[in-house]
């Protein structure tokens, strides 16, 4: 790297760190795309699982993790706990016991429209594709910032490693690309999940409820939640019985730090005004100076 | 500078002049002799504090070799956050306010009475950012990649993470050179002491809206874990309470260092400034008093402001009182009637206390009162190697601060050129 190169990175870092937040507040997580592409995701009807956990095992598949046993007599033990995805299982399917009897939902990023994960990394390794797809890139320092910052508590962190990695689903970014399904909708033998661009997903969704208003709650999680996600879920009871939190709001979670980062740019700029007129003010006469340079002389002390 | 290894001859114009470097191998040479140790080397803090260092070190190859997974550290997929975060960097922080509030009395309101204290003060703040903040390479996953934020790879200009790096890369440098003229006499270079002296104001405004800015970015970094924190704890004024408590976390921390480096090091210190001492001691006890009253108030009305008061009738609500009443507002009338009464002892007892509800109330953000629906047995609690790692980097800056006190102009007199005007 020349010193041109260096100089141009650094003043541009430090630029950022001052005003950044001033040009562009909140912009780095796109809030929908100008050239009219739509967000990705996934339609979960929870009462359509049957809890086979082949989307478990497909998802291992593709992203190179351990394969899960899903014979279904390891089915019924591994569901008879509370599960939650971990940093080998990007996908986990938990049972519960509710009014309507046993319900199975798979669980796993939620693609938030703008994500809490992607808005706290320094260095964009979380980031939501303009495809909708939130990914994890391995310029990551390791922070765990996106972990805290998550309000479904999805990135898992690679503990016992040397080189430790953020594990979590990316929606299968890669086979998007190439035109192919997630690997879990692609095994799911019901129609539980349910793939397409999040307004055909929603209107899919709304189209079931009306189409079977005893059979769902009139909800959908995910459409409104912290500001809405690319994962929806439909469920036939109401969906703190299956595990999801009702009170995360519906404010989308970056806007929680937005109130801080406005005010950045006005005290780099108002503070070191202020100061350097208080200090300019408080100098004294060059009487009291001649005075008190005595004085320092006399005690030898500065 | 009892058990001093130098001939008189030596000793006679390096305190008048300082050395003179006319090659390099004069200035290797300075600079080996500088390294040595002096006095006696078996003291009992010595002897403590090396074995704790010692293992902290092997401890810390472990741990890059290993990751931080169980046994090197408790922290899982619940508590991403512990000790290392915590205390070592988020508390240390609080506790290195000190120097921008002391520069800002001194250099902006120039209220010569703490004069006497800025160079400690300031060389305190400047090694708890290099080891404590730096304790963060051992906390990052992947710290191979630190220099990520600063070389562009990528800027997440929007991530409050990014500020505070930033801040803290940008600060350290901003305190180094307002400590710099010390070194300069040390290596008694005086058109360069000169020239950095010049450079002190700008450091000092600099160095405070950085320090305004990460004190309370520190906080800001929680406002995503909303969901997360106790409501009496979360609140959108996160930052605020940061800032605000920074600033007598950062005195009592003055209060607490400089009445142990004042007996440590007494021999260095004139007697005009041990009476004067109690002067300052007394300042700052009534600026610790008035800022926590304020920040006690702050406490109180944003849980009203939250609606949070329905959760003080609950284990977590009795702790909660537990930290404002016994760690803000005791420690708050201890320091108003110690200054009332000149009472040194309350003074410094008020100044302990005030220490340990900081590092509550920090602990309480990234681990105590987060995910704080989670059972006791499923708490994280860190592991006797954060422990002792976190112990080996405090006194690893201990030992550090104490060679410069020994070397440097910092507590003694700077010598008789380098006393001119500054501002």
């Amino acid at each position: 790297m020349d010193r041109r190169t260096f100089l141009k990175i650094f003043g541009s870092g430090v630029a950022g760190a001052t005003t950044g937040n001033l040009l562009s507040p909140g912009r780095s997580f796109a809030k929908g795309d100008l050239s009219g592409q739509e967000f990705n995701g996934i339609l979960v009807d929870t009462t359509r699982c049957i809890g086979c956990r082949r989307c478990e095992k497909a998802c291992a598949e593709v992203n190179g993790l351990p394969i899960p046993d899903i014979s279904e007599s390891k089915n019924e033990d591994v569901l008879k706990e509370p599960r939650n995805t971990s940093d080998t299982q990007y996908t986990v399917i938990t049972k519960y016991e509710t009014e309507k009897g046993t319900i199975f939902v798979p669980k796993r990023c939620m693609h938030c429209n703008q994500p809490g994960c992607a808005a706290a990394c320094l260095v964009k390794a979380m980031k939501k594709r303009p495809t909708g797809h939130v990914t994890w890139d391995s310029n990551c320092i390791g922070c765990r910032l996106c972990m805290i910052s998550c309000p479904f508590d999805i990135p898992k962190f690679e503990y016992n490693k040397a080189m430790p990695r953020i594990q979590k689903c990316n929606l299968c970014y890669e086979r998007f690309k190439k035109g192919e399904l997630p690997g879990c909708v692609e095994a799911c033998p019901t129609g539980a999940l349910m793939s397409g661009s999040r307004r055909q997903i929603l209107e899919e969704g709304k189209r079931r409820i009306s189409d079977n208003p005893d059979k769902y709650v009139d909800h959908i999680y995910g459409e409104y939640e912290v500001g809405g996600t690319s994962h929806l879920y439909l469920s036939a009871v109401p969906f703190e019985q299956i595990g999801f939190r009702k009170d995360l709001g519906t404010v989308a979670y970056p806007e929680y730090s937005t109130g801080f980062l406005f005010a950045v740019p006005f005290i780099f700029v108002l503070w070191p005004l202020a100061m350097l007129g208080i200090n300019r003010a408080t100098k004294k006469s060059k009487e009291d100076e001649g005075h008190h340079e005595e004085h320092h002389n006399e005690k030898g002390k500065h | 500078m009892a058990g001093e290894k130098l001939n008189l001859v030596d000793v006679v114009p390096e305190k008048q002049e300082g050395p003179s470097f006319k090659r390099i191998s004069d200035f290797i040479d300075f600079i080996k002799k500088e390294l040595k140790p002096r006095g006696n080397i078996a003291t009992p803090f010595n002897l403590i504090s090396l074995p704790i260092m010692l293992l902290g070190y092997v401890l810390i190859v472990l741990r890059l070799a290993y990751g931080l997974g169980q046994p090197i550290t408790n922290l899982n997929q619940q508590y991403p956050w512990g000790l290392w975060i915590g205390f070592d960097v988020v508390t240390g922080v609080a506790f290195a306010g000190g120097a921008y509030v002391l520069c800002f009395i001194v250099y902006i309101l120039r209220v010569e009475k703490y004069h006497a204290i800025i160079r400690a003060t300031v060389l305190n703040g400047f090694l708890a950012y290099l080891f404590y903040a730096g304790a963060i390479v051992l906390d990052i996953g992947r710290w191979w990649n630190i220099y990520n934020p600063m070389i562009g790879n990528d800027f997440g200009v929007n991530a409050v993470m990014f500020l505070v790096a930033w801040h803290f890369f940008l600060y350290m440098l901003a305190e180094l050179v307002e400590f710099s003229p010390a070194i300069a006499e040390w290596l008694g270079l005086r058109r360069l002491r000169k020239i950095l002296g010049i450079m002190t104001l700008g450091a000092v405004v600099f160095g405070i809206t950085l320090s305004t800015l990460h004190q309370s970015g520190l906080g800001a970094l929680m406002m995503m874990a909303k969901s997360k924190i106790h409501p009496l704890w979360y609140t959108e004024f996160i930052p605020i309470l940061y800032f605000v408590s920074s600033i007598f976390a950062g005195l009592s921390m003055v209060i607490f260092e400089g009445s142990i480096t004042h007996k440590v090091f007494s021999y260095q210190v004139d007697a005009s400034h041990h009476e004067h001492y109690n002067d300052i001691l007394v300042g700052l006890a009534r600026i610790c008093s008035v800022a926590m009253f304020g920040y006690f108030f702050l406490k109180v009305l944003l849980v009203v402001h939250e609606h949070a008061v329905q959760y003080i009738n609950s284990p977590m609500g009795y702790w909660w009182l537990f930290e404002v009443i016994g760690f803000i507002l005791v420690p708050c009338f201890l320091f108003a009637s110690g200054a009332q009464q000149r009472n040194m002892a309350m003074i410094k007892f008020a100044a302990i206390i005030t220490m340990v509800g900081i590092i509550l109330n920090r602990l309480n953000y990234t681990f105590l009162a987060y995910n704080w629906y989670v059972p006791l047995s499923e708490k994280y609690w860190p592991s006797w190697i954060e422990l002792i790692i976190t112990a080996s980097i405090i006194l690893t800056e201990v030992w550090a601060f104490r060679w410069m006190v020994n070397r440097m102009p910092v507590l003694k007199a700077p010598p008789a050129w380098a006393v001119e005007k500054e501002h």
